[in-house]
């Protein structure tokens, strides 16, 4: 073991090395490996092809979420394509003997919402997903990253991954967030300094003093945009947060203690290296609204909408014209003045039971613009029972808002739940591209509390202004 | 895999920044379960209009492109999502090699898998490139291109030649068309004694 101080994806990317034959790329081992529906049939056929078995189904764990219906669970998939894809799920789970919690099960949710959720999710482990938001479970001390179905296929039949390894990229946060202002708007904040591709070829590591205060479902929120700024993963070192949150959990390690004391060596040595550091400060951020067509295209909510022919670099400048045509937004208007036509609070980003409650906190008392069509959609089944046992459930339906089953939803729009042409939509999503939540339909990313406050008035409004009842 | 080694292919120009995989593929094409036939879907959302014509505006349906098989991007070409369907529609529709500036880290992976080369340049020869194919396509002819991946340069029948790099385990992947899978398989020994050393995590 070498001496050299190294940081938190040194020690997990040492410690899972397998081999580096000559000429060849490492072989990483990968702990856990998470599967849905849309970027793995097509891997377990290939397996089929070559007559090889899944090396690890016990370290494997499938859900459906981005194809199904959030709707009443109890009536037939309609589309007849999605059913397909959900069925073959289904066949290639019980196939290969991989774990599956399946649309009927109490635990199924968004991949990204079960893992942690289910304690599948550990500090010190590799995890990947043939899902570019796998960087969620960095939150928990892990390095986790989105792959493609080719290396999907890898890991079912190797249990390992060829890579290079990634650039350390330390983004520290100092001081802390003033109220009103969560982490959603932290990292839209931050995605918009750094660019949509300031992270690319790099694992970024949230440090300091407003990344440590930040609640484990705070620090998925942050973790689960690092690939908006093209970063590979994001990560949070573990700390008693981290513990606490994992404790008890279904597939938590029983010897609890003992793994505590295993994961507490994972954080980097005080004096470890980063390839490049970025320092912000928390108290500079206000809350957030996307007014383009990708994440990095957000200003705050007190600003007005830029005027992109005044960007200095070329690409910008172009992006932004095209951005602003299809928003159908123009330079200068108020954030505070745009109307919406719908608002989702859902998603990997925000849709666990504290986004939950920020947002119901919100409405409370209040009723959904009538111009507004608005929903929730929880993250997993668990979330929504928990959710309804605390009554939030009625704080939204009281309100106007629609109530769903768990899954991707509106986030991406594979299932009905989509944007119809020009339609403007609140979103407590990630990714605010062209045509993501629906063909012609226009995202602006906010916060749960701020799409809640959106939803009540019909337009922007700044959530430091609330009147809570 | 088929195995790539040389290429000269007609260049078509896509000039935009940051094209996300939402918009090489829209979701709506996803549902698939299979690997091929996303071709017809590439860029679906900017190459057809609503009703379902294809768009005159759009750069690839400009018949001097017609049967492009390198594409010339602008920065961060393929960020966004994971999905391999993407390159899968790359490659589907006749694409062979793309070229920008910078690639979003998960596709430019992706691209390998399926036999693509993704090639990265400078931004100001990338410009340069964009100049000549649109000078070659206003002189009434396709701008075009060789690869060639032994020596890794990119080079055009008017004097343009630059090198490039590639993992050199990625480059002999290509070059060879190795099944990659395989060629793991051939340290299973290693993977086994990794997972003999590292007990099962606690509490499994
Ligand atoms: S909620 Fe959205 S971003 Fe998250 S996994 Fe589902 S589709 Fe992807």
């Amino acid at each position: 073991m070498s001496s050299t101080p190294r940081t938190l994806l040194d020690k997990i990317w040492d410690s899972h090395v397998v081999c580096t034959p000559p000429g060849e790329l490492p072989l990483l081992y990968i702990d856990r490996h998470l599967v849905h529906e849309v970027t793995s049939p097509q891997a377990f056929e290939g397996l089929r092809l070559a007559g090889r078995p899944v090396r690890r189904p016990e370290a494997t764990f499938a859900t459906p979420d981005h194809n199904i219906p959030t709707t009443d669970r109890r009536l037939p998939i309609a589309d007849p394509i999605s059913k397909q894809q959900i069925d073959t799920l289904r066949n290639n789970c019980r196939e290969f003997g991989v774990r599956l919690f399946d649309l009927g099960d109490a635990d199924q949710g968004i991949v990204h919402v079960i893992g942690p959720e289910l304690g599948i999710t550990q500090p010190g482990m590799t995890i990947v997903c043939g899902d570019s938001h796998t960087a969620t479970h960095g939150a928990l001390g892990a390095l986790a990253f989105g792959i493609g179905t080719s290396e999907v296929e890898h890991v079912l039949a190797t249990q390992t991954l060829r890579q290079a390894k990634p650039k350390s990229l330390e983004l520290r946060v100092e001081g802390s967030l003033h109220p009103g202002v969560t982490a959603k708007d932290l990292v839209l904040y931050l995605i918009g300094r750094l660019s949509t591709e300031g992270g690319t070829g790099h694992v970024i590591e949230y440090t300091g003093p407003c990344i440590r205060r930040l609640g484990m479902e705070e620090r998925m929120t942050v973790c689960n945009m690092s690939i908006e700024a093209g970063a590979r993963a994001g990560m949070i070192a573990p700390d008693q947060i981290t513990f606490d949150y994992l404790r008890g959990r279904d597939y938590a390690p029983r010897n609890f203690d003992r793994a505590v004391a295993e994961w507490e060596r994972f954080p980097g040595d005080p004096d470890a290296v980063f390839d490049r550091v970025e320092i912000f400060q928390g108290g500079d951020v206000v809350p957030q609204v996307t007014w383009g067509t990708n994440p990095a295209q957000v200003v705050g909510i007190d600003a007005t909408v830029p005027d992109p022919t005044a960007f200095g670099d070329p690409n910008e400048r172009e992006s932004g014209s095209r951005a602003l045509d299809y928003m159908g937004l123009r330079g200068g208007t108020k954030i505070v003045d745009i109307p919406l036509d719908r608002v989702f609070i859902g998603s990997c980003t925000n849709s666990r039971i504290e986004d939950l409650r920020a947002a119901a906190s919100v409405v409370r008392g209040y009723r959904v613009a009538p111009t507004v069509h608005a929903m929730v959609v929880p993250g997993s089944g668990r979330v929504k029972r928990q959710a309804e046992q605390e009554g939030l459930d009625r704080v939204f339906r009281d309100a106007g808002f629609e109530w769903r089953e768990a899954g991707c939803s509106m986030c991406l729009g594979m299932n009905p739940d989509t944007l119809t042409p020009g339609q403007r939509c609140a979103s407590t999503s990630n990714r605010n591209f062209e045509g993501r939540q629906g063909k012609g339909g226009r995202t602006h990313l906010v916060s749960p509390a701020m799409a809640a406050a959106a939803a009540v008035t019909g337009h922007f409004t700044d959530i430091r202004h609330w009147l809570y009842r | 895999m088929q195995p790539f080694i040389n290429h000269t292919g007609v260049v078509a120009s896509l000039d935009r920044a940051n094209v996300d995989t939402d918009q090489i593929i829209p979701k709506q094409f996803l549902k698939r379960i299979e690997r091929t036939g996303f071709g017809q879907f590439l860029f679906f959302d900017w190459r057809f209009l609503p009703d379902g014509s294809p768009n005159p505006a759009f750069e690839l349906n400009q018949p001097i492109v017609a049967g492009a098989s390198v594409l010339l991007a602008r920065r961060n070409f393929g960020c966004g999502s994971s999905r391999e369907h993407a390159p899968w529609a790359l490659a589907d529709y006749g694409f062979k090699v793309v070229i920008a500036p910078t690639f979003a880290d998960i596709f430019f992976n992706n691209c390998f898998q399926n036999g693509m080369v993704p090639i990265r340049l400078a931004e100001e020869d990338v410009e340069e490139l964009f100049r000549r194919a649109r000078a070659a396509e206003a002189a009434g002819g396709p701008y075009r291109l060789h690869v060639d991946l032994p020596s890794c340069t990119v080079s055009d029948d008017a004097g343009f030649s630059r090198p490039f790099t590639v993992d050199p385990f990625r480059k002999r992947c290509l070059l060879e068309g190795l099944d990659d899978i395989a060629l793991s398989l051939q340290h299973v020994d290693a993977i086994a004694a990794w997972e003999a050393a590292h007990a099962a995590p606690a509490g499994e």
